[in-house]
């Protein structure tokens, strides 16, 4: 598993609350028998039309988000099914945190096997990053595991809580987390 | 000793390690696996050349992907779920798991399989890749969804790391009345709590009305402690508990039975025990509900009206905007004047035989409302043999329904039964999910009876109205 420590990236913001994991892999790529290959899937129905076009407004589909690698997202993301499908789409998407108010537990755990950061913070420093999220590609947000700090494109640090063993894991890019 | 909650006892009696943070290592004694999450579990120990722990205490059945249709027999069609249902037949063959494959009149979804053959006991650990797993704290067992990593850890050590989650009590006084049922007590503490309400907990369900309940209702009331967010749900056990469990094929026998009942009987939460969170509703307060959005949440008695984004707060009022236009409905509407296009009677949360029973009630001497489509899905091969010896298969095919063979079908639609988009569904399962039951497809969530009235009428309809 690859590890974490520092990420520097475009966040794209999904403000929807109550994501599940149907909407993050529809159940007609649980098929597979492997764990690679999910990322043009995710989001699949939000992001595609019945024919298969990009649907242009969605957020992933906008150039200025096509290269995201953090989500900031609304409460309760990741609600619904075990799949752990949905984190390794969203890991092959090339996203590695999630920035919510609060995530469902097993797809909160199901990240860390995977190399995901997810972080929670309280619903108004979630908007602040909403905000942020949304000025696009020229806005960078920076999230230092070691510290547990995001830092905004203005500068301004927010700091947030995990676990220390759940931290060691992803430091170290160990599978044996909980 | 202080006092202690069900979930503390369980807990306790299956810690092998805790860290200083917390970080805990807990002991598994059921592991159920079934064809989509288990795969890449099982190449893992093959790759790492490791063999299974405990092989006699993992149990598989291919239950969401296979088709329902009698043609089965012949084998799966569709190639992708064939080759996943083909990997658990070898998985299971070459690691000697306990395996019930599709052809096995004992068949069915794993939730239901599990209990009906004695694997789950009241006081155990049951994980299994599947949310659902839920279900199986109506033992009065510790039972909850992991994610396939987590899979691979307990085949390989029949172990689990965890940390403990808090205690939450949803207490259900006084008595249930006619036409209400298990899932309308579980919808409607969803509807209450949200599905976010029992995130970073364990719920047990208690009180009169729990207490009243038969195992299957229980069943039923846990299979959504998921949806409330909460890591899993549970009932204490009881006589009825201990007489559902006897004489299955793996329940203990003998001298280890009453050992075990002696431990069984041990299990319930101390008078004072520490809540982090208490519920409580009351059960005359409850009606027959139906779910109107796409989140499980969104109940409301069947006499409600769809409601309007502007009657919620915060995020909600977006989520409410964006359910009402894909569910295709308008505020102010009746929700019994909502027209369907498909009944689904099902799943883990109400594919066994007492919800068959119910859905008999209703339609005996009815029919499926003209140009509907309807089908019921029993939950296991066993259930469906039972349904027909009772003479309920009868009832339901004279009425118009489809009567499929086991397994998930449209609860999840991996297999070929789906709706259509715009199709709209009265269905058992549980989950609403855009997209859930097919893409585009619309889901109304309720009981059995509920789902049967709906087939009768066209319409979601009171069951109290049929009765
Ligand atoms: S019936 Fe539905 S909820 Fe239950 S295990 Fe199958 S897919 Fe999951």
């Amino acid at each position: 598993m690859k590890k974490f420590d520092k990420l520097t990236g475009i966040a794209a913001p999904l403000p929807q609350i109550n994501v599940d994991t149907d909407m993050i892999i529809p159940k007609q790529f649980l098929k597979t028998i492997k764990r690679t290959g999910l990322g043009v899937n995710l989001f699949d129905e939000m992001r595609y039309d019945d024919d298969g076009n990009e649907r242009p407004d969605f957020v992933l589909n906008k150039p200025q988000y096509r290269e995201a690698r953090i989500l900031v997202a609304g409460d309760n993301f990741g609600c619904g099914s075990s799949r752990e499908h949905a984190p390794w789409a969203i890991a092959d998407f090339g996203i590695r945190c999630i920035i919510a108010p609060s995530f469902a537990d097993i797809f909160y755990n199901n990240c860390f096997k995977n190399g995901i950061l997810p972080i929670v913070l309280p619903q108004e420093q979630v908007d602040i990053l909403m905000k942020d999220a949304e000025k696009g590609a020229n806005a960078r947000i920076t999230v230092d595991l070691e510290a547990q700090t995001v830092t905004t494109s203005d500068g301004d640090t927010l700091t947030f809580e995990v676990d220390a063993f759940k931290k060691h894991c992803l430091l170290e890019g160990s599978t044996i987390s909980g | 000793m202080s006092p202690k909650t069900l979930y503390d006892k369980i807990w306790e009696a299956h810690l092998v390690h805790e860290a200083e943070d917390g970080t805990s290592l807990i002991y598994i004694d059921r592991h159920l696996v079934h064809e989509v999450t288990s795969p890449q579990a099982f190449e893992g120990l093959r790759l790492a050349g490791r063999p299974l722990r405990a092989p006699d205490k993992t149990i598989a059945v291919p239950d969401h992907n296979v088709p329902t249709t009698p043609d089965r027999v012949n084998g799966i069609e569709n190639e992708e779920s064939r080759i996943q249902v083909e990997a658990l037949d070898r998985n299971a063959r070459d690691f000697g798991v306990h395996y019930y494959p599709v052809n096995d009149i004992r068949q069915g979804i794993v939730h239901i399989v599990g209990p009906e053959q004695g694997w789950t006991l009241p006081g155990m650990t049951v994980v299994c890749g599947d949310s659902h797993t839920a279900t199986h704290g109506a033992f009065g067992a510790l039972a909850h969804g992991i994610g396939t990593s987590e899979v691979e850890h307990v085949l390989a050590t029949q172990t689990l790391i965890q940390s403990k989650s808090k205690n939450m009590k949803v207490e259900i006084t006084g008595k249930l009345g006619p036409g209400v049922t298990a899932k309308d007590i579980t919808l409607s503490v969803i509807g209450r709590t949200g599905t976010a309400g029992g995130t970073g907990h364990v719920i047990e369900y208690c009180g009169e009305a729990i207490r009243a309940l038969s195992m299957e209702g229980r069943m039923t009331v846990c299979n959504m402690a998921i949806e409330g967010g909460a890591r899993a749900g549970l009932i204490a056990p009881d006589e009825k508990t201990f007489q559902y469990v006897k004489g299955r094929p793996h329940a203990p026998k003998g001298a280890q039975w009453e050992a075990a009942l002696a431990w069984w009987k041990t299990l319930y939460s101390d008078e004072d025990a520490h809540w982090d969170k208490v519920v409580t509703i009351r059960a005359e307060d409850i009606a027959p509900v139906v779910t109107w959005g796409t989140s499980p949440e969104d109940v409301l008695p069947i006499t409600g009206r769809v409601p309007a984004p502007e009657e919620f707060k915060g995020g909600k009022v977006e989520a409410v905007r964006r359910s009402l236009d894909y569910m295709g409905l308008t505020p102010g509407t009746p929700l019994s004047e909502i027209e369907i296009d498909t009944v689904f009677i099902g799943s883990c949360t109400n594919g066994r035989i007492e919800d068959l029973r119910a859905v008999a009630a209703i339609l005996k001497g009815r029919k499926v409302k003209e140009g509907l489509r309807a089908m019921i899905v029993p939950g296991s091969g066993l259930v469906r043999a039972r349904a027909e010896e009772e003479g309920l298969a009868e009832i339901f095919l004279e009425a118009g329904f489809e009567w499929r063979l086991a397994g998930c079908s449209m609860c999840l639609a991996m297999n070929p039964d789906q709706l259509s988009p715009g199709e709209r569904c009265a269905a058992t399962s549980n989950r609403n999910f855009e997209g859930r039951q097919g893409r585009g497809g619309r889901t109304h969530l309720m009981s059995p009876a509920m789902a049967a009235a709906a087939a009768v009428t066209g319409r979601l309809t009171d069951v109290r109205d049929l009765m």
